[in-house]
């Protein structure tokens, strides 16, 4: 195998004359990791961003709810687990464990990674993206990625102030938080997730629910400190 | 696969008769193009951002032998290993061997283009280890032993009916009285067949749409989310990709998706975009323990540097098949290879040779649409014309077809002898033809006067015409006579 790699880069090598042409634009492009053109769509105030995410998420089929702290997010839970006739069980992420679930006691709540037999999952988001209504998770203890594929609906909590306007800016957030030198930021999962499963591969008749959640919903809490 | 491109006049043939075929076509043809435009009329910035996307490319591809190293290094230092693989026997091997040290009797794939490039499923099998593709349309097509016929919507080529049929052969455990008369019941057959192999796989094996060389990331595009539980769940990933795929940072990539599903399907954002980092790290709850690249060549660093390196530029998303007359026309099997359309007449002469492929460049009318529509631009016309020409120097074109393009052009070059054949010819068939104004069938003209009549010339050409100050008289006599 070794060779196979000497053999391919030599290849490209000779292709692309590289004695005659130091890739020092190429090094530059990964330490400065250069913003390129970013759509206009998601530039507003935090206010309209969260609209503009709102709206958009609504036109690939997720829905919203919205609610003014920690506190209210496992009435929100029952809430819209009754209103769609859904079983009163829900595999709790590790990240919101720390809410006061002890006021539905008629919740059955589960932890750890999720199972086959699960009907619903909640886990947090780390950002969303106004632009195209795309909710981003990270891997980690407090959030493991089964959560946001396995059950058949799935429940995401997101902080108004995580919202931002575009991919970019949630990147900027994600390597000012763990690793301003570039080094080691990622998790082992990033997932962008922008509406709920679907397919169309019979016929071309659009289904959701394929693999993934049949339905997603998503709470935004203006004031998740509180 | 063995590539039947050889035969793709007589493939060609048959897929134009069959109907159901057409069907299918037809509907791809009026779904995608317009979903794309809608798409595209959402976002002001779609035409400069297709733009910025090529010129990311552009510089890849200056620079792959410094990036594929980064890349690498990124993913070692992220737990993971990058095999490089010379050929798809290389690559078959390395996947066949990862799993055997694995233990693994199942592994669940999500789609992949490199998958059927290099026939994976086959090797695997014969090496006593079960494939399951997780994609749905991938998974009717395995059911039905068939290559995809689209790159993006792999069993775009079939009706409920035959998937019905198919489910009812394959899934003999359960109910033969059950109702599969809808799409719905269908894919909830599908998914439930499926739960349980995601749940047991002891290997996941995806593609890439991207590797990040700042990160060491792959990127994983999907709707259905098959391809998250193939990698979240069982305790090895193992990526396939294709060394072309790299992209520099995560800011380079989000400007590719953001004309990624644009392009294929009219989404703003495919539903799942997933960024996969190495091995699980030590606290996390799930994740694999085992990450594996395997980076294949296969003849793609021998097109850098030829007239056909931009066609590297390529990301898989399906609009130059969407929108071609001739695979919109044939479909996706009758190209003979896992490739079809404009990007598949370009790239399978690349891969297999030109002596297998060299119908594959003529199956196009260069009108250009699948350039006017590819959000990388990548010039498919030039390129076949390429194609066209290399093998016309190869003297390896029929003799026939040579000599008379030879002929042509030796008349081409005197125009005076040329006016002079042309308006005897002319002469002739407006003759031959003044009784009825048209031919239904005429020598040497089988391929026209088979599908549809030829109209006789009114007995003299254009140039003629012309000269004797007919301009500005289209008199409109012949078309009084032969109302359309
Ligand atoms: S050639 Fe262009 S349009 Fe065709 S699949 Fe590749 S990127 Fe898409």
């Amino acid at each position: 195998m070794t060779d196979a790699r000497r053999e391919i880069l030599g290849t490209l090598r000779s292709a692309l004359n590289r004695n005659q042409r130091p890739p020092n634009a190429a090094r530059r492009r990964l330490t400065e990791h250069p913003v390129n053109l970013v759509p206009g769509r998601g530039q507003a105030d935090p206010e309209t961003q969260v609209g503009l995410f709102s709206n958009e998420a609504i036109r690939v089929e997720a829905t919203i709810s919205r609610i003014d702290d920690m506190a209210g997010v496992p009435g929100a839970v029952s809430k819209y687990l009754v209103e769609n006739n859904l079983p009163a069980e829900i595999r709790v992420s590790p990240s919101l464990q720390g809410v006061p679930w002890t006021g539905q006691p008629m919740l059955n709540l589960t932890d750890g990674i999720a199972q086959g037999s699960d009907s619903a999952s909640i886990s947090r988001a780390f950002g969303g993206v106004a632009e195209t209504g795309t909710l981003v998770f990270l891997s980690g203890p407090e959030n493991p990625t089964t959560l946001n594929f396995v059950p058949p609906i799935h429940i995401a909590v997101i902080a108004a102030t995580d919202i931002d306007g575009d991919y970019e800016a949630v990147w900027a957030r994600l390597r000012a938080q763990f690793g301003p030198e570039s080094a080691d930021f990622m998790p082992r999962t990033v997932n962008w997730i922008t509406g709920p499963s679907r397919t169309a591969d019979i016929e071309q008749t659009l289904l959701l629910g394929a693999h993934g959640p049949q339905q997603l919903h998503i709470i935004i809490v203006d004031d998740p400190e509180t | 696969m063995e590539p039947t491109t050889r035969q793709f006049k007589d493939n060609a043939k048959e897929a134009l008769v069959d109907a159901q075929l057409q069907d299918a076509l037809a509907k791809l043809g009026r779904g995608f193009p317009l979903r794309r435009l809608e798409a595209a009329a959402r976002l002001p910035e779609f035409e400069a951002l297709r733009d910025e996307a090529r010129e990311i490319k552009n510089h890849v591809l200056d620079n792959l032998d410094f990036y594929l190293e980064a890349y690498e290094a990124k993913v070692v230092a992220s737990g993971g290993q990058v095999h490089w693989c010379k050929d798809a026997e290389d690559a078959r091997r390395t996947i066949a061997e990862i799993c055997q040290k694995a233990g693994a009797k199942t592994v669940t794939k999500s789609k992949s283009m490199i998958g059927e490039e290099i026939s994976i499923n086959d090797y695997l099998e014969d090496a006593g280890i079960t494939p399951v593709e997780t994609d749905l349309g991938e998974y009717i097509i395995q059911l039905r032993r068939e290559p995809p016929s689209h790159i993006i919507a792999p069993a775009i080529h079939l009706s409920m009916g035959q998937v019905e049929e198919t489910f009812r052969e394959s899934h003999q455990d359960l109910d033969p009285a059950r109702s599969l008369d809808e799409p719905r019941k269908l894919l909830e057959e599908a998914r439930n067949k499926l739960r349980t192999e995601f749940l047991g796989a002891d290997v996941g094996l995806t593609g890439a749409n991207m590797l990040i060389a700042e990160t060491g990331s792959n990127v994983l595009v999907t709707n259905e989310g098959n391809a998250d539980l193939t990698y979240s769940l069982p305790r090895v990933h193992i990526v396939m990709a294709s060394l072309e795929k790299i992209v520099p940072t995560l800011e380079d990539a989000s400007t590719i998706l953001r004309v990624l599903a644009r392009s294929a399907t009219g989404q703003d954002m495919s539903v799942y975009t997933t960024f996969c980092t190495g091995v699980r790290r030590p606290e996390d709850l799930d994740g694999p323990d085992e990450y594996h690249v395997v980076l294949l060549d296969n003849g793609r660093s021998q097109l850098i540097g030829t007239e056909f390196h931009e066609m590297l530029r390529c990301i898989r998303c399906g609009a130059c098949l969407n929108h071609c007359p001739v695979y919109r026309s044939v479909g996706g099997h009758a190209y003979g290879w896992v490739y079809s359309g404009p990007m598949g007449a370009v790239l399978i002469p690349g891969l297999i040779g030109m002596d297998e492929a060299a119908e594959l460049p003529n199956a196009s009318t260069l009108c250009g649409r699948c350039e006017s529509v590819c959000p990388m631009r990548i010039p498919l016309p030039k390129m076949l014309r390429a194609w066209r020409q290399k093998h016309y120097e190869s003297k390896r074109s029929g003799a026939l077809g040579r000599w008379m393009l030879g002929a042509w052009a030796a008349l081409a070059r005197r125009p005076k002898l040329y006016r002079r054949m042309m308006g005897l010819g002319v002469a002739i068939l407006g003759q031959m033809g003044r009784r009825h104004g048209r031919f239904r069938r005429l020598p040497f003209a089988g391929g026209w006067t088979g599908g549809r009549d030829l109209p006789a010339p009114n007995g003299d050409t254009f140039v003629a015409q012309w000269h004797r100050g007919a301009r500005g008289d289209a008199s409109g006599d012949w078309l009084r006579k032969n109302p359309p």
